[in-house]
């Protein structure tokens, strides 16, 4: 597993308190661990008010659990937070010429960078979307690049969550409870803010209006509807933007935009915030089973009508083999190396590195290409040797469809355990806004933590919880 | 030769249709060989919503239906000069990326009976000699009849069936040739059959894309590659990318659709 020598965010790897943590832990020392599990247990139940929960696919009985929450914050200090936003930035600039190159000249695969295959067989890539440029020019208006830590200064990322990244909605409610319940505590300790993320949001969706747009921006988010495991997130963050929020049957072609019924007729939107996945967005144009989607859409936008946010078929650059050339792709468009590590990464499609993950399984953790949510994954520290040998034939029966990295050593930060501090692994997901001009990264973001002593998978779907993330102002 | 071409289609609806709307790929564009003079797009029962180019640089309308039609009339028509340039289209032009037109959808999924066509084919000869030798054997293989019922098949279903119209052999060919390693699309358009005005229907063929000549048309139903009598209209990955008319309605209950098509010199 990750052995003894993983690096502790609040005790390094020596004991001794870190910078960042310095002021909280003074402050902690003079708490009694009694008092903090009741504010714990209070916290509980402020999330459970605020309904804030996470429908779990698979687990009917379970439909509305929460998402545990820690109470001991996450800290970042502004220098380290500064050298992580350049990275971020970087990356996502990259992320954006890559995907106009793609959809347009393919000038990656003519340089021979990338082999044309990796677009060829991947699914995401949408040829309805080849020769569409989409208003400013920007296809991930909102991405929420995951990060993980593995030393003092080493941090990876370890995917690009282009498409549609969920989890904002509790970085704000876990700042919101952390405000309420230790006031004094942001009074000593100078915290970079985050609650002004939804009017930033706004801001940026405003800035990427589409031509037809006359006027202030009308901006909505459509949501497949309330069974969706997110469909709070999607209901908290329009009206935390003070915009609509919509469902695909509440929007019509009308005019030559897409347009919602109100009390006083249809009105066109200019920017539409969705949160329904590429082929259940437009039954003319896609999946023709689809009832979440607007007959349409895709026609009104490829004639300049709306904005759609994130662009369809960004996923392709979500794809794990793709991520796998993320440094060459960064070099490419920026002509800079990337600031940011990625993860050394095995395609199994290639036979070399396929007899490579084979004879090393039981050190590696290995990812369907296009999986997420830590479903149908192997981590081979944490694995019996038959759910070794099972994923094997799944893997030599299907090599392309995996990828497989080295099990990082992720860093840990305490939780409040039954009686005592105790580390546990986490990472990191910022959330990133483009908009034409600028790109906007929250400080902080949400650290994911995984409950479980010595587990790695922090995913909330396999037990996962969350921590505020403080970035400390400089 | 200069075609003047008149197109109408009709649907009829048992009830009136609450909402509809129709991707309309009717209007052909000019371009080496073909020179549009004019052309007209109109709706009745119906509104054009937007205009726009798809990837493969088809002229696309939106059109909405009038609330609760029962009754929506699409007519396009127009003239066009049209040049024999031996079925030759030429350099492969704009974002698609030639791999795109190698790739399996739906309709033109290679099977058994697309590898049995292969195994017959004789692939002697050069690149040309073997695509004209498909279209032969497919036209051998998938008698033209217009006696089945107008359901949409897939190559495969074609290929069992054994007699099929335009849009099968051309499905039949593009898969075909996919499966022999040629970048392969459909193609839709208009023909001006020599002893007719009244065209029974609107045209189907193939074009697959030859080293050296660029893309080259094939049409399979009638054993030749397109002459001056060919209006293209759209082209695409297959039916569902190039049809004239594709739909999408709230009720109605049960749809009739009848054509009117005039080409003629």
């Amino acid at each position: 597993m990750s052995g003894e020598s993983h690096f502790d965010e609040m005790y390094g790897r020596d004991g001794k308190t870190r910078g960042p943590y310095s002021e909280y832990c003074g402050w902690l020392s003079d708490e009694d661990v009694s008092r903090l599990r009741k504010k714990s247990v209070e916290a509980e139940t402020l999330f459970r008010r605020t309904g804030i929960t996470f429908n779990v696919y698979g687990m009917e009985e379970a439909a509305e659990r929460l998402i545990p929450f820690d109470i001991v914050p996450r800290i970042i200090s502004g220098r380290e937070w500064s050298r992580l936003s350049k990275g971020i930035e970087q990356r996502v600039r990259a992320i954006n010429a890559f995907l106009h190159d793609i959809y347009h000249g393919q000038e990656i695969i003519k340089a021979g960078r990338l082999p044309a295959e990796m677009i060829a067989q991947n699914d995401a890539f949408l040829p309805k979307m080849i020769g569409v440029t989409p208003p400013g020019g920007v296809y991930t208006h909102i991405v929420g690049t995951d990060l993980v830590r593995t030393g003092e200064d080493d941090f990876f990322v370890l995917e690009d969550n282009a498409r549609t990244p969920s989890g904002v909605s509790y970085m704000l409610e876990n700042r919101e409870t952390m405000l309420h319940m230790f006031p004094e505590l942001f009074s000593k300790v100078k915290v970079q803010n985050v609650s002004n993320y939804p009017r930033m949001l706004r801001r940026s969706l405003g800035r990427s209006v589409p031509d037809a747009c006359d006027g202030g921006p009308t901006i909505a988010v459509l949501t497949p509807g309330i069974h969706n495991s997110a469909y709070y997130e999607h209901a908290f963050l329009a009206d935390q933007m003070n915009v609509e929020l919509v469902e695909g049957h509440d929007l019509r072609v009308v005019d030559g935009r897409v347009a919602m019924r109100t009390t006083r007729g249809f009105k066109p939107i200019d920017v539409l915030y969705r949160r329904v996945d590429d082929d259940f967005l437009d039954p003319l144009n896609f999946n023709p089973e689809s009832q979440l989607g607007v007959p349409g859409i895709m026609d009104v936008y490829r004639a300049g009508g709306i904005t759609i946010a994130n662009a369809p078929g960004t996923g392709i650059s979500d794809d794990k083999a793709i991520y796998s050339y993320m440094p060459d792709i960064v070099e490419f468009y920026t002509g800079e190396q990337a600031i940011l590590k990625n993860v050394p990464t095995w395609r199994c499609s290639e036979p070399d590195a396929l007899k490579y993950v084979l004879d090393n399984l039981a050190d590696l953790v290995v990812k369907e290409v296009h999986g997420s949510g830590g479903y149908g994954m192997l981590v081979g520290p944490a694995a019996s040797k038959k759910e070794i040998a099972d994923f094997s034939k799944k893997l030599e029966a299907n090599a392309a469809n995996y990828i497989a990295q080295p099990t990082l050593s992720l860093s840990t930060v305490p939780i409040l355990a039954k009686s005592e501090l105790a580390p546990r692994h986490v990472d990191l997901r910022p959330f990133v806004l483009v908009s034409p001009d600028k790109i906007d990264i929250t400080p902080g973001g949400l650290t994911r933590v995984a409950l479980k002593k010595g587990s790695l998978v922090v995913n909330s779907s396999q037990g996962g919880g969350t921590k505020d993330t403080w970035v400390l102002e400089e | 030769m200069h075609l003047t071409i008149r197109h109408e289609t009709t649907y009829s609806y048992d009830q009136p249709v609450p909402y509809g709307l129709q991707q309309l790929r009717v209007r052909p564009k000019s371009r080496p060989g073909q020179t549009v003079l004019e052309w007209s797009v109109e709706v009745e029962g119906g509104a054009q919503q937007l205009m726009f180019e798809d990837e493969h640089a088809n002229s696309v309308d939106l059109v909405s239906f009038d609330p609760d039609q029962s009754q929506v009339t699409i007519r396009s028509f127009g003239t066009v000069d049209i040049e024999d340039q031996g079925g030759v289209i030429g350099k492969h032009r704009g974002h698609v990326p030639l791999w795109l037109f190698q790739r399996e959808t739906d309709l033109t999924e290679a099977g058994p009976g697309v590898a049995r066509l292969i195994h017959q084919l004789d692939t002697g000869g050069s690149d040309l000699d073997k695509l004209h030798a498909l279209s032969t054997l497919i036209l051998r293989e998938i008698p033209y009849s217009t006696d089945q019922n107008s359901a949409e098949l897939t190559a495969e279903q074609a290929l069992k069936a054994k007699h099929g119209v335009c849009q099968d052999h051309a499905h039949v060919f593009v898969t075909a040739a996919r499966s022999l390693g040629f970048p392969a699309r459909y193609v839709s358009g208009y023909l001006m059959m020599d002893d007719r005005v009244d065209q029974d229907a609107t045209h189907a063929w193939a074009e697959a894309h030859v080293d050296g000549l660029g893309w080259v048309g094939f049409d399979v139903s009638n054993g030749i590659s397109p002459d001056a009598r060919y209006v293209r209209v759209a082209t695409g990955l297959d039916y569902h990318d190039a049809a004239p008319i594709l739909g999408l309605r709230v009720g109605g209950g049960t749809e009739t659709m009848k054509v009117a098509l005039q080409v003629q010199q």
